[in-house]
């Protein structure tokens, strides 16, 4: 296996974005990425997209972005693992890169959610949970995270304030951050008193409905020498599944695909949860955060909320998690959300993160950790400032 | 002896007010509640319709029938005039649902509010002539008023079933008979979403007539008198009529109460005076005889005597009392929570 | 929804059919092919017992619109006596009471209804056991 580096990263502004096309969104981000990583051509690329053909009626839709982007003929492929299909994305793409198969692929993701009504978005997001057996009964996804909500609460005592503490702090993050949907800060009290969507998740706990598309270029270490860039080295990569139906594990509390994903990444890297500075993680509800953050080991288990409610998650505090603004404040264009975290990693990595949320104290190391459905996927990429 | 070997029935939790109803209409609560003499009636809820009372109806029917093998019911039918499709059995989802399928006859009756009766005459001849070893007739319904009209105070939801066979019986069939003739007193056609009725005439030359017609016959045939019986149990359009025409036969109130669901239930069409039996024969002591009399707009009456055996208290506890369900844990629902469940408010499509 | 694909679950919703693994005894609900516990392929059909123990539930506001005229609607995860665990609507029940290890009965009720054109599926709900 070859060492894999991250050479050029590529975003634009998310959120609403009625003028634009599903296929310019990518595009846009890939030219991003592709003149930041200063390379003349890519060998191949992979895109994470969960559901084109329900969001705008398009699948086939690599060869339709190859094409678009100006690299008609390279081989291109699409993955789905629904909302970690950015992470898997990145994932194949970093295998293409060690295996010796391609020198320089892209990986990107892109999703545009708001060609549907609400109603449409939802039919699309829920195809993640057991059709037959979660959603035929009228479950929804803000539903099977309250699910795990209320089971946390009654075995942790984690508290409303708690779940809220979350989407003060990625609200925090996200108003410094010039691509996120909504930009703004927000309070306890704004977020306890937000619309009920399921009990006892409210919209604020709720990652938003989003046009978006990042991309990222993953290359050799030798070939980012001499491209000249900061090498931002791939160290770890971990991959797990487990039932998409959430009624079929036997602890509603934990993700263990995430604990697995994680260890098998951090096993990889050979480190520890304790050598990584900071991470992005799937917050597409409040309590996902909290219960990655215990699932991968950054908080004691049952600790998560209160951590959070502590600032021990934010840009000053013990383990800075989704500097970005994360899902709630950034957006969850869920096809491109795993590449995007990648993208938040590197800029923290290169000391680039605008506005005032750059780390201090030169982070080395960068964990992302990207979820699928209620935890039946997850993707965890550890990355290293060389 | 041939009769009933498993009997139950099932309400929907929610309730409506009769007061609830007349705001909306602007009508004289008060009056209502004195000419129809009820107080309240069953709502079904979007989730519940004839087929989902029927399969829980069954349920309690085949726990008081002890272990008898579902597969080993040769007949379901099921009356009602609010089967969910308008074509597509009910019959063959509610033997499915308790595994009785593939080898059972199967059969959808509709006969305005007699249908459930109808279902119950016909298996009681299957399992006498030995076609059938076990039979399982139902009556329910989930039935409509137009928004306003007098029927909307009074049409409800609720289920009675029973298997009937020839072992175990709790109550003999002693007695049956029957009295047709054609009068439209009350009638829906094809395409229409709520029923239309001629008023008073669904009274003295449909209802009563009818009833009495029924009653005596059956009496006559058994020469039995009223105070023979223990109980009757009478069709219960609303609370008024049941009362009355089983003064007008000879039968007192304490013989009709057991049976008399309707001053808090309302009319639950199908399965009124199937579950008027349910509830007797909740109370109901061996020997006891009963007289059951349906009524179906069109119009006819089904008549049944009954002689309830020793088995009664072995089983009647075994599932939930009729009385129960129609007395505890209930939610009253507003007008528009009411509307909102019966469809009767338009929505885009 | 085509009417295939309801028909096909009838066993599990309608009678609540589950496989049981004839080597290590794991139920799966709904039947598999392969028992994720031992690997073993032969299962025997059973029958899963109509009551159990809520073990979480949520409160659904915002419901997808087959379902807008039951909301507020209440869905939650039961766990049954032999430790299967399913997911269903929570009916019958001030959604305000709900409370997490609270008894449950199975009913059968519609679940969806596809407007007023489509075939309406059926299956089981959970309801309070209040008797």
């Amino acid at each position: 296996m070859r060492d894999v580096a991250v050479v050029g990263i590529g975003m634009n502004k998310w959120g609403e974005l009625w003028g634009k096309s599903f296929r310019d969104i990518f595009v846009e981000a890939a030219l991003i990425a592709i003149k930041d990583a200063g390379v003349d051509k890519i060998d191949s690329m992979t895109i994470g997209c969960m559901t084109g053909g329900l969001f705008v009626g398009q699948e086939h839709l690599a060869s339709m972005m190859a094409d678009y982007l100006g690299y008609k003929h390279i081989p291109a492929s699409r993955v789905e693992s629904a909302c970690a299909s950015g992470g898997l994305a990145f994932r194949t793409a970093y295998i293409e890169v060690a295996s010796g198969m391609s020198d320089i692929v892209l990986a990107g993701g892109v999703e545009k959610m708001t060609d549907v009504s609400g109603d449409g978005a939802t039919y699309a997001l829920a195809t993640a949970a057991d059709q037959e057996y979660e959603v035929f009964h009228g479950a929804t996804f803000p539903g099977l995270y309250a699910l795990m909500a209320v089971a946390h609460m009654e075995k942790y005592g984690t508290t409303r304030d708690m779940l809220s503490a979350v989407s003060v702090k990625n609200h925090k993050n996200g108003a410094k951050n010039p691509n996120a949907q909504y930009p703004f800060e927000t309070t306890i009290e704004e977020v306890n008193n937000s619309v009920m969507v399921a009990s006892p998740l409210r919209i604020m706990d709720c990652s938003p409905i989003t046009d978006g598309a990042a991309a990222v270029i993953l290359t050799t270490v030798d070939i980012a020498k001499k491209l000249g860039k900061p090498i931002i080295k791939v160290i770890g990569s971990g991959h797990a599944t487990d039932t998409i139906a959430l009624h079929s594990r036997k602890d509603l509390t934990t993700l263990a695909a995430t604990k697995l994903a994680g260890e098998r990444a951090l096993k990889m890297a050979g480190k520890t949860i304790k050598d990584v500075d900071f991470a992005e993680v799937h917050d597409c509800f409040t309590i996902a955060e909290i219960i990655v953050s215990e699932s991968l080991g950054i908080f004691p288990v049952g600790k998560g909320g209160e951590m959070a409610a502590k600032g021990e998650s934010s840009l000053e505090g013990s383990f800075p998690i989704n500097t970005s603004g994360g899902l709630k404040s950034k957006g969850h264009p869920v096809g491109a959300t795993g590449i995007a975290q990648i993208y938040e990693i590197v800029k923290q990595l290169r000391g680039q993160a605008e506005n005032g949320r750059q780390l201090k104290n030169n982070p080395k190391i960068g964990m992302a950790q990207n979820m699928g459905g209620s935890g039946g996927s997850s993707l965890v990429h550890i990355l290293e400032v060389a | 002896m041939v009769g009933i070997v498993g009997y139950g029935a099932h309400i929907p939790r929610h309730r409506i007010k009769v007061e609830e109803i007349a705001k909306v209409w602007g009508a004289d609560a008060p009056s209502y509640k004195k000419g129809l003499l009820l107080t309240q009636k069953s709502v079904p809820p979007p989730d519940t319709d004839t087929i989902t009372l029927s399969v829980e109806a069954t349920k309690n029917a085949l726990k008081r029938a002890g272990n008898i093998n579902p597969a080993d019911i040769g007949a379901i039918y099921i009356g009602s005039e609010s089967h969910p499709y308008a074509v597509k059995p009910s019959g063959t989802i509610v033997a499915d649902a308790i595994g009785a399928c593939p080898r059972i006859h199967c059969a959808d009756f509709e006969f305005a509010c007699k249908a459930g009766s109808e279902a119950m005459y016909v298996c009681l001849g299957l399992v006498k002539s030995g076609y059938v070893k076990y039979g399982l007739a139902i009556g329910g319904d989930t039935s409509q008023g137009a928004p306003g009209d007098a029927l909307e105070y009074s049409a409800a939801a609720g289920a009675a079933a029973f298997i009937m066979g020839s072992d175990n019986v709790i109550a003999e069939i002693l007695y049956t008979d029957a009295y047709m003739t054609d009068t439209p007193d009350f009638w829906r056609r094809e395409h229409e979403y709520y029923p239309q009725h001629g008023g008073r005439f669904t009274g003295e030359p449909a209802y009563f007539t009818h009833t009495m017609g029924a009653a005596k016959a059956i009496m006559e045939k058994a020469n039995m008198k009223p105070k023979d019986f223990t109980y009757a149990v009478f069709h219960q359009p609303n609370g008024k009529f049941p009362m009355r025409v089983g003064k007008m036969l000879g039968f007192t109130k304490e013989q009709i109460e057991p049976g008399w669901l309707s001053p808090v239930l309302g009319n639950t069409y199908s399965g009124a005076s199937p579950m008027g039996l349910t509830s007797t024969l909740d109370i109901a002591k061996p020997g006891d005889k009963i007289l059951m009399v349906s009524y179906g707009s069109g119009a006819g009456s089904d008549a049944f005597i009954w002689q309830v055996t020793d088995r009664i208290n072995d089983v009647r506890d075994k599932a939930v009392r009729t009385r129960k369900l129609l007395d505890e844990n209930l939610t009253f629902v507003d007008y528009g929570t009411y509307a909102k469940f019966r469809h009767k408010i338009r929505k885009n499509k | 929804m085509f009417p295939s694909r309801i028909w096909r679950e009838k066993g599990q919703r309608y009678r609540l059919e589950a496989g049981k693994c004839r080597t290590c005894g794991y139920i799966a609900f709904p039947p598999r092919l392969v028992c994720p516990e031992c690997g073993a392929v032969e299962f025997e059909t059973i029958k899963l017992p109509d009551i159990g123990k809520l073990l979480t539930y949520t409160v659904i506001r915002v419901a997808p619109s087959q379902f807008t005229d039951e909301a507020p609607y209440a869905i939650g995860i039961a766990e049954l006596p032999n430790g299967v665990k399913l997911t269903a609507q929570l009916v019958d029940c001030d959604v305000e009471k709900i409370k997490v290890g609270m008894d449950v009965r199975i009913e059968f009720r519609r679940i969806q209804t596809h407007d007023t054109h489509g075939v309406i599926s059926y299956g089981y709900k959970f309801v309070p056991k209040w008797y």
